[in-house]
This record gives structure tokens, sequence and C-alpha cells, in this order.
């Protein structure tokens, strides 16, 4: 295989040429450098690059480990030690990260090499990725595009054959709505299936870590390395976690999958719509028995979510004060002056407006109306899921109800912004399992855009989402589709 | 904002230590009362019966053995200060 070639694989068949030893781990991180070198300044995908480092840890890398010599993006909210660490902030624009999240301990542990940080929404609060405060990513199917977010970066990155794969944070839907819009796989895990020590807190009790990935076999693959417990993070699952590629291949015949009625009507594009039902038969035709169900909250699981997010984000950010680490405003005549224009000069709008949306309904005299109802009406969006699992193995439903929107369409009205995660957030509110894959595409003008499919599982069942999902991806051939070929790959500027 | 009478982006900016232009208080007053309208919908639920989940499934302690593990030394510590000095940290003056 021509060194060109590499970067297009996924991490199992470049895990099989690696083992076969017909490729070295330092061959497969030089080509993925070389094509970085000439893809990214179109898609604009990472924040920093440690190729050094990395290309040093390919040397000694151990190939018969699970994700030996694999080159992994990392979104760049998720520590790595000795890299920057900036959640695509200014206020953490110099910061590096004094040691590895458990995410990273544990995908080094199984061999795999991280590769760029990824840029992404400033704190991971966004679903374009505009907001961060670096620069735009661009879709790799249509440039004018946003990618999706808050994981952006990581899922254009997967797309763009600019990286094997990557991991991203998902605490509203970040991991699966750019992995639909960019035509990857993302699977949000459930909460407490992946540790959470050395990611940079958004809102602590609905983050969680996952990959974004070419295929699903990937997904069930870096699964393997980063799922388990965790002495460093007490939200963590004391329990080992499975092998998520034990169940891949086998038959789901008779398996039941609800189809929520609340998650198919207004405001769905229609080929969106028409592509899900396309697969809902797929699904049918492969054994599986389609049941309605009904998850009654679903129109307030937005407003349940901002409640809660923001009044977390506000509590989690106070930390960012330009004493210990990041920026600090310059010639503060007092502490509040310091703090104020510290805060005020290094957080982005965005972040601004979830502060001061999350410090307003945990103040004095609001928290009753505001946090503590929306934490009741949490319970009752969590005893949906529970009712609708009863009946069925599954979910299915769109990833999210529009395919990739043109930069600048939405930035305007956060609200409408907000509602771009309607299918994806009530899942975190829920803290159950969520993976978005391909099902199709829709045709806008001259632009293809991929069509994400969600499958949504009870709490520790990400074996069987994968399970389903890699049985409909087999039968389809929507992730065998790649991105239009990107101007400046020319191969010849590859040289060995 | 009519939903939203006492929501004043002013004084809560004030209780976030973050200090707003005029142009961002009147935005955000304004686009802030808009998601407050769109979450007063919860107000008509019947939640009495409900109890507040903090978290989404059951979670309980973990616990690990206490001994000391290695971890950051002094300088380590200190590596991002945005001011640092003799092995400390230097922050603005917080007292006359």
């Amino acid at each position: 295989m021509k060194p060109a070639d590499l970067p297009a694989l996924n991490i199992a068949d470049l895990q099989s040429l690696l083992r076969r030893r017909e490729v070295s781990p330092r061959e497969a991180l030089e080509a993925l450098r070389v094509r970085v070198a000439a893809i990214e300044p179109q898609i604009d995908a990472y924040l920093s690059l440690d190729t050094e480092d990395a290309l040093k840890q390919a040397e000694t890398a151990d190939v018969r480990l699970p994700l030996g010599g694999v080159p992994i993006a990392i979104k760049d909210v998720i520590s790595v030690a000795g890299q920057p660490c900036t959640c695509a902030s200014r206020i953490l624009r110099n910061y590096i990260a004094p040691y590895d999240a458990t995410v990273i301990t544990k995908l080094k542990a199984a061999g795999a090499i991280p590769f760029g940080k990824t840029n992404m929404d400033e704190f991971a609060m966004g679903s374009s990725t505009e907001n961060s405060s670096v620069k735009l990513t661009r879709n790799p199917w249509d440039r004018t595009r946003v990618p999706g977010g808050s994981s952006g970066g990581s899922a254009a990155a997967v797309a763009a054959d600019l990286a094997f794969g990557a991991l991203g944070t998902d605490t509203g839907g970040s991991i699966r709505q750019p992995a639909a819009l960019t035509g990857v796989v993302g699977l949000k895990p459930t909460y407490g299936r992946v540790s959470r020590f050395g990611l940079v807190a958004f809102a602590s009790s609905l983050d969680q870590a996952g990959p974004l990935t070419k295929s699903v076999r990937d997904a069930a693959l870096i699964m393997n390395a980063i799922a388990g417990p965790d002495p460093c993070d007490s939200t963590c699952f004391d329990r080992a976690a499975p092998d998520y590629t034990a169940a891949l291949g086998k038959e789901i015949r008779g398996m039941r999958l609800g189809v929520p009625k609340e998650y198919m009507l207004e405001g769905i594009d229609p080929q969106v719509k028409s592509a899900v039902d396309a697969a809902v038969r797929q699904f049918e035709s492969l054994g599986a028995e389609i049941v309605d169900v009904s998850l009654p909250h679903t129109d307030d699981a937005i407003a349940v979510y901002y409640i809660i997010a923001t009044a977390e984000a506000s509590a989690n950010l106070a930390r960012f004060d330009g004493v210990r680490y990041g920026y600090r405003a310059a010639d503060a005549k007092s502490m509040l002056d310091h703090y104020g224009r510290t805060r005020a000069e290094g957080f982005g709008a965005e972040v601004k407006r979830r502060i001061i949306l999350g410090t307003y309904v945990l103040s004095s005299g609001y928290y009753d109306a505001y946090y503590l109802r929306a934490q009741k009406v949490r319970e009752l969006i969590r005893q949906d899921f529970a009712q609708a699992f009863a009946k069925v193995d599954a979910l299915i439903s769109p990833t999210s109800p529009v395919p990739a929107f043109r930069i600048g369409e939405r930035t305007s009205d956060p609200l409408q912004m907000y509602l771009a995660d309607i299918f994806t957030n009530a899942g975190n509110l829920a803290g159950i399992c969520g993976l978005s894959l391909p099902c199709g595409f829709a045709q806008i003008g001259d632009a293809k855009l991929p069509i994400g499919l969600q499958l949504v599982g009870p709490a520790l069942d990400e074996e069987r989402i994968l399970q389903l999902a890699y049985a409909y991806e087999q039968s389809t051939e929507w992730h065998k589709h790649r991105p239009p070929s990107l101007l400046g790959a020319a191969t010849e500027s590859v040289a060995a | 904002m009519p939903a939203t009478p006492d929501f004043d982006v002013a004084y809560v900016a004030k209780l976030a230590r973050l200090n707003l232009s005029p142009a961002e208080t009147a935005l955000f007053q304004m686009q802030l009362g808009h998601v407050l309208e769109h979450a007063d919908k919860l107000k008509e639920i019947d939640v009495t019966a409900v109890e507040a989940s903090a978290h989404a499934i059951p979670m309980f302690n973990v616990f690990r053995e206490d001994e000391p593990r290695a971890w950051f030394t002094a300088e380590q510590a200190l590596q991002n200060a945005p001011v640092k000095a003799n092995g400390l940290f230097v922050v603005t003056k917080v007292v006359e």
C-alpha cells in the first residue's frame, strides 16, 4: 500500500497491516502527518500537533497491544501531559496539561499514540464549533458548512482522513451530532462508563468522553481501551467493562427497536426523515421488530438541559480566576477588578451567556423555580426512557433534525442553536448510551450531506447498540462513501 | 422579556464576577430572556410527587486505599501560573 493511501484506513484495517509488519507505526504516523500538512489548511480540524513526541512513541510502539501503534486525535478538552489543553478558549491559550486524563492513560496503555488536539466549541459549549476562539472548522463534505459540535474538530478530522479515530466529549450531543453531520460513527457512553478524570469539566453530571471513528468496529475497539473503573473519578462505575467487539456480527433477529413518536414530527428535514424511515425498514428486513414508543417529556428536554448544564457550567467555570493558571488581566486595581476583567477578557460570548444563565438559575430566590424544578423534570425524562426500555432493546431516531447547516446560519439566535440538540440531550439527562452512524445523504444544491441515525440504549448496554449498529452498517453501503476529494491531496507530496 | 421581569443581567454578572460591556448586557438580556421564556414551560408540569434526581443512575461512593501516590511537585503545580515568584503564586493585592 502506498503511504498516501494509509490515512484513509480505519483503525481495524491499519492494525492488520501493522501486525503483519507491512507498515510500521512510524510509517503510519508519518503518512498521517503528511496528509495533515496537505489537507489541514482546508479543514482546520486541529489546534495543535505534537509530531515529535508522537514519532518518539511510534518508535517504541508494541503492535501486539489492542491499539498498538494507532494514532488517535484528542479533543482539546482532554488533558494529555505536556501538550496544550486550551478548550479553544482564550483563557487557557497558554495552558499546558501537567498530567494525562485517565482516558489518555488507558489509550496509551492499549498502545495508542495520542496525536493532535482537535478544535471545538469553547469549553464544549456549542453545536457547530463556531464558538472556538481560535478558528472555524469546516465540514469536509461542504466547506461552507459547519462540522457540528462541540467535537467538530474530532469529527472533521476523522471524516477527512486526518485521523484514524478520535476522542470527543458529549454533554448534550457533542459526539453524536458532529458525527452525524460529517458522516462518521460517534458513541456517547453511559454516564459513568468512562472516567472523566482529566477532562476539563463543563457539566459534571452530563459529560462523557467517547470515540469518533470511521466504523462501528473501531468505536468498539476504542471503547475497549477507555471504558472501565477509575479510582480518580468517584462517578465512574467500579465494574470492569465487557469486550465491546464480542457481539459484533451476531444476528439481531428478534431484537425490538422503538421509534419514539415524538421524534418524527415537525421540524425534521424531509430528506432526514426519509433516510431514517428507510433505516427503520432496513432493520426490519434484518429481523428486528419495530415498536412505536412514546417519550412524553421530549419537548421539555431542551429547557431542562439548558438549566442544568448552565448551572453546572457556572460552578465549574468559577475556577477560571486568573490565579493559578490561565489568562490574567493586566494591572488589576483590586481582586474584584482582577476577577471581573480576567473573565471578561478570557471567555467568549457563548461561555459568558451560559455563565450568566447558570448563575441566575442557581441564585437566591430562583433556585427552586428553575434548577430544582428542572432536576425533577429530569427524573420524569429518565422515567420516560425506563418505561420505553421495558418494551424495547433500543430506540431509533435521527441524530440531528437537519444535515450540516451553513457557517454563520445559526449564530445570531442561541435558542435556534440549542434546538440542534433536540434528539440527543435527553440521553445525557437520562445518563444512557447513544450512538450515531451514517444512514444516507441529503442533496442540497450541489452539496451531498451525510445524515446520521441515532441508536439509544439503556444504561451500560453499549454492547447492544454497537451490535445493532454493526448489523446495519454491514448491510448498507453508507460507510463506504467518502467526502469529495480535497484539493491539495497531491500524492506526489507524499515522499517516502 | 415579559416572562421574566426579575431577570437582571447586570446584577447576575456581578454575582458571576464577570464584567460585561453595555452592549453585551443588552444582548444577553434579550437572548437569555427568550431562553428563559422557553424554560417557563416547565412550570406547567406537575412535579409535586417527583423526587429530584441529582444523578441519572444510582451512584455510590467509590473508595480507594488511602495511600500516598506520586503527584505534582511544587514546580509542576506552578508551571501554568500567570505570575509566580519564590515558588509561590503571586496574586492581586487583597488587603489594604
